[in-house]
């Protein structure tokens, strides 16, 4: 469904995709929390390139994987954030919390 | 306002209708020809706003959600959704940024969100027998091609 999570060097990657409204996030925090409590990474890193919605349901979700992530003394990466998602981000005020990157994507042979 | 054409919806508080509510209202919206960025903010506010429906007004029960657009000839629209929940006890209060009086991870920007992304917000309520939240975009018209 809506993420793919990679552990990889002590960085958890949330790849989400899809619609992030209230019904959806519900889910994300589930498999994000279960598996972040698990291995407790230094960084979690949610990749936001395949989003293509998200209402402040979202802004909730990365807010509480922030004061999670705290809990054990790691940070929050917001990363390929697509202009569309912007406006709400800077409107939370998020910025101040976590950092924010764009990557470019590695080719990793997938054919 | 003088409607060039109108359309009404009602479904139930379900959050799996969240997704339904903004399609539809932003499936009438786009006869309009907005541009994707108008498009994607009618969207996030009517998101936010079915949210505080299903979240807020029927917190622990499912009630029905009535959204109702019409647009005019100078391509303003305007979106109402109402429900029939709990109202609102203090409208000002409760459109403040981050205040939240829902526990489960809510970022307290519903509102906030719906003025910044929308032209016009207008929120009425009455404890006991629901709140109603009128929005309206201005979509700027933009030149045809070929008619």
């Amino acid at each position: 469904m809506g993420v793919r999570l990679i552990l990889k060097d002590g960085c958890l990657t949330a790849l989400l995709s899809g619609e992030i409204d209230h019904h959806v996030a519900r889910e994300l925090r589930e498999e994000i929390d279960g598996t972040a409590m698990r291995t407790r990474p230094s960084v979690l890193k949610l990749d936001f390139s395949g989003v293509q919605f998200m209402d402040s349901s979202g802004i909730g979700l990365i807010m509480g994987r922030y004061k999670l992530m705290q809990t054990w003394g790691g940070s929050v990466t917001i990363a390929n954030l697509p202009p569309k998602l912007e406006k709400i981000v800077s409107l939370s005020g998020l910025r101040d919390l976590c950092s924010v990157v764009k990557e470019v994507k590695e080719v990793e042979g997938e054919e | 306002m003088k409607a060039k054409n109108e359309m009404r919806i009602s479904f139930p508080s379900n959050s799996n209708n969240e997704a339904f509510g903004r399609a539809v209202v932003a499936a009438f919206a786009a006869q309009l020809d907005p541009t994707i960025d108008e498009l994607s903010d009618i969207k996030t506010a009517v998101s936010e706003a079915v949210t505080n429906c299903i979240v807020h007004a029927y917190r622990d029960t499912i009630g029905m959600i009535y959204i109702t657009a019409k647009y005019d000839d100078h391509g303003t629209l305007q979106i109402k959704i109402r429900d029939k929940g709990c109202g609102i006890a203090d409208v000002e209060q409760a459109m403040q940024p981050l205040f939240t009086t829902a526990g489960e991870e809510r970022a307290g920007l519903g509102f906030a969100v719906m003025e910044s992304f929308m032209d016009k917000l207008r929120v009425t309520s009455k404890l006991g027998s629901g709140t109603t939240v009128t929005m309206q975009k201005n979509l700027a018209r933009r030149v045809m091609k070929n008619g």
